[in-house]
């Protein structure tokens, strides 16, 4: 006879899509940006990323095994809030930043709150604006690209490693070749500037159903039409700055953004107002990271608000009417 | 061709290629056979029969006063050996008729030949003959239930309060859970039993229209009976999109009417009635030949069994049976499952009888039927994307875990059909619905205090 059958509840199948399983992808969707900041700024990136994102996993690590929690760093998702905050610095940034950065978003951000699916802000942003609060200097140091200061010690007149939106703010020109900013060729931060790269892992994302379109291309719709009607040129808000890295890969965290549909549209159109705002109205050049930050806190609100939409509903309330 | 379908949902691998291609084989019923006295929702049954007397095949040997009840039948002659507990498919115990087959398949005097000629002319003239009281009692006698799971006793569905009108009966051929193909093989074989037995329900509930609703997983089956229904004015084919639980009443209802049932109504609110299409031929025999619901198509399946098929398979044999008539386990099986992966019940022994919600039982060797640890809720959303019922899923866990019965109303947990999607979609492999369960008892519970 049969040894001992397993009696659980239904379902009997699961998706082999698990936490680690999307990770990955979200991992592998980085990689062409990862390229890409090793293309434009040099080697000096991988070892920022790799510092970054040993940081994270290991204070992760070490917290569990204190605490003698469940050790859940295989999920991977330490291992992308390391990528993402190393994606967030200048090249420039000493590698000791790296290591304070991971830290912060692992242990204040992330563990002090319970964990992943605890936490109320994105941890590599919330770390990104503690850096950018303590050493202010060493986050805004930009360097040009390979190819500028290449093209420099060839003759060419300009060279200077101020970003697109910095010369915006600083002069009110707009002095960049689309094609560069489209590719990557610009200073800032070094997972920031190729819109190509994060474009090629966004497709990624989307055909393995990681993410859905609606955030990244709401938000991004939403700056170019607030730009425009602020009287601002809309695509360069879109292809400067962290825009694009913000709305495919910090935006669309699943754990700081709503749940619904519904709640995600509202999400996303608020995400590209305050970017705008901030980038036109506020002292600060870039307004993303800040209006991620301040949309994760509104994010359980929204949640509240949009929890009604069960089936049978509409009938209902028809019937009310007549 | 646009597809019909609902919001939400899951597209599981559906495995059904070991089977649909299996035409049915008769499965031929052993010494003894088991006969459940509870086997639909509702009232049990009390015997009608004592150890010792002879039965014969299709006679009744178990009934109940109560409207919300179906009779039970011997499925095969012999005599009875004894009446007591035994294991149930459907969880826990229940009292079973045990009767001692003579391998004479002597029928029930009652049972006549079937002499309906199965083309769409006399299967109308004999339709129009009947009275609609006339079906229903047939029905009733004959203890139909639904066969697609849920075992919900035929006759009183087709019984719909006064107050409601039926204007169209939705034939359920959606079969869309994985691994299932035992309606898929009846849609190939006995199509005009179906179409008769679909006729029948729509002459008992006056109902002007009959929809077949099929998933487009089926293609053979959807041409078959889109040419059949150019003979039958009054029914019309539906073809569904393939995705789980695209099956379920109110996510078919949604589907093929735009209509949606309020929430805890019944589909009789909005005007229709909807059963499972292998009932219909059920229905044909009963109406026809007295035959009451002793037989129906069983899968057998799942990546334990070595030739998975579909049988034919008396009510009543062991489930233990029906996988040596399929040549037994390729390797010891972990799991059995009685339905399908997504909704079907775990057993706890292959002991247990086939009943007539019994649609399929599949056998799985693979530690991924059951759950892994689970991890905190990430707030994905997945989902709350999937829930056919539009609820919140990870919200409703949480709060049934917490027991707050105020948040849970709030966010209609009793809506929830426990269809499993959201758990079978979360990443972090929670036990979504197990929770949900827990929290609809606890609602229930409060309620029934807050009534005292
Ligand atoms: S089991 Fe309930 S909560 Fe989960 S998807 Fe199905 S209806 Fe929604
Ligand atoms: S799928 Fe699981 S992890 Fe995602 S929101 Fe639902 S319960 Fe949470």
């Amino acid at each position: 006879m049969m040894e001992k059958l397993i009696v659980s509840y239904a379902p009997h199948i699961r998706t082999h899509r698990t936490t680690q399983r999307l990770m990955l992808d979200v991992i592998i969707a980085l990689i062409p940006s990862l390229i890409a900041s090793i293309v434009f700024f040099g080697i000096k990136s991988l070892f920022l990323v790799l510092t970054t994102v040993a940081s994270c996993v290991l204070f992760e690590f070490a917290w569990q095994k204190i605490f003698k929690n469940d050790i859940t760093v295989c999920d991977l998702s330490a291992v992308v809030t390391g990528i993402l905050l190393a994606f967030n610095m200048p090249v420039s940034a000493p590698l000791w930043m790296g290591v304070v950065g991971g830290a912060f978003a692992i242990i204040i951000v992330k563990m002090c709150f319970g964990g992943l699916g605890n936490n109320f802000v994105n941890p590599a942003l919330a770390a990104r604006a503690f850096l950018l609060l303590s050493w202010p200097v060493n986050m805004t140091k930009w360097t040009p690209t390979v190819f500028v200061s290449k093209a420099a010690q060839g003759g060419a007149d300009v060279i200077t490693g101020a970003t697109p939106l910095g010369v915006l703010k600083e002069t009110g020109k707009i002095s960049f070749d689309y094609m560069d900013m489209f590719l990557g060729n610009i200073s800032g931060c070094i997972g920031e500037v190729s819109t190509l790269a994060i474009v090629i892992g966004f497709i990624y994302l989307l055909v393995k159903k990681v993410i859905t379109w609606h955030v990244p291309v709401i938000y991004v719709a939403s700056v170019f039409i607030f730009a425009e009607l602020m009287g601002e040129n809309g695509l360069f808000y879109i292809l400067s700055g962290g825009l694009m890295l913000g709305a495919v890969f910090m935006a669309t965290d699943y754990v700081t953004s709503p749940m619904s549909l519904k709640g995600n549209i509202i999400y996303a159109f608020c995400l590209g107002l305050l970017t705008v705002v901030i980038r036109k109205f506020g002292a600060l050049p870039e307004g993303v990271s800040y209006s991620i930050l301040l949309m994760n806190i509104v994010t359980p609100l929204i949640d509240n608000v949009t929890k009604n939409r069960y089936y049978g509903k509409a009938k209902k309330s028809k019937e009310a009417k007549q | 061709m646009k597809f019909k379908t609902f919001k939400g949902g899951i597209h599981p691998n559906d495995k059904k290629e070991l089977t649909n291609k299996v035409p049915v084989t008769k499965h031929i019923p052993l010494d003894e056979i088991i006969i459940p006295l509870r086997q639909h929702i509702g009232a049990p049954c009390d015997p009608l029969v004592n150890v010792g007397d002879y039965v014969y095949m299709g006679q009744k040997i178990g009934e109940s006063q109560s409207f919300v009840s179906a009779p039970v039948h011997s499925s095969v002659s012999g005599t009875v050996s004894a009446i007591k507990s035994h294991p149930h498919p459907g969880g826990g115990e229940a009292m079973c008729v045990f009767i001692k087959n003579d391998y004479e398949d002597k029928l029930d005097p009652s049972i006549k030949p079937f002499s309906l000629e199965l083309n769409p002319k006399s299967i109308k003239d004999y339709v129009d003959s009947l009275d609609s009281a006339d079906i229903v009692h047939k029905v009733k006698e004959s203890g139909i239930t639904g066969m697609g799971g849920a075992a919900f006793p035929l006759h009183v569905k087709l019984s719909p309060p006064s107050d409601c009108k039926i204007d169209t009966v939705l034939i359920n051929g959606a079969e869309c859970e994985p691994y299932l193909t035992s309606d898929h093989r009846a849609m190939l074989e006995r199509p005009q039993l179906i179409f008769a037995g679909a006729l029948l329900v729509a002459k008992a509930v006056n109902a002007e229209k009959i929809i077949i609703a099929i998933e487009s997983n089926k293609p053979d089956a959807i041409e078959l009976f889109e040419e059949m229904a150019k003979d039958y004015p009054e029914i019309t084919i539906g073809v569904l999109k393939t995705k789980y639980p695209q099956g379920s009443e109110k996510q078919l209802i949604q589907a093929v009417t735009k209509r949606q049932v309020p929430s805890g109504g019944l589909p009789a609110n909005v005007g229709l009635l909807v059963t499972n299409i292998d009932t219909c031929s059920a229905v044909t025999r009963a109406v026809v030949m007295n035959m009451p619901l002793i037989e129906r198509n069983v899968t057998v399946s799942g990546d334990a069994v070595k030739s998975p098929k579909n049988l034919l398979v008396r009510v009543g044999v062991t489930f233990q049976q029906l996988f040596d008539a399929c040549d037994g386990f390729i390797e010891e099986p972990k799991k059995i499952v009685m339905g399908g992966p997504m909704m079907g019940i775990a057993q706890s022994t292959t002991e247990v009888p086939v009943i007539k919600g019994t649609s399929g039982i599949l056998a799985f060797t693979k530690p991924e039927t059951y759950g892994k640890e689970e991890g905190t809720c990430i707030k994905c959303g997945k989902c709350v994307d999937v829930c056919p019922m539009r609820l919140m899923p990870n919200a409703l866990s949480i709060f049934s875990r917490m027991e707050k019965v105020e948040k849970l109303n709030d966010y209609h947990v009793m809506d929830c059909m426990e269809c499993g999607s959201c758990t079978y979609i979360c990443p972090q492999r929670r036990f979504i619905v197990q929770h949900i369960k827990h929290g609809k008892s606890v609602v229930k519970n409060s309620q029934q205090k807050g009534n005292k």
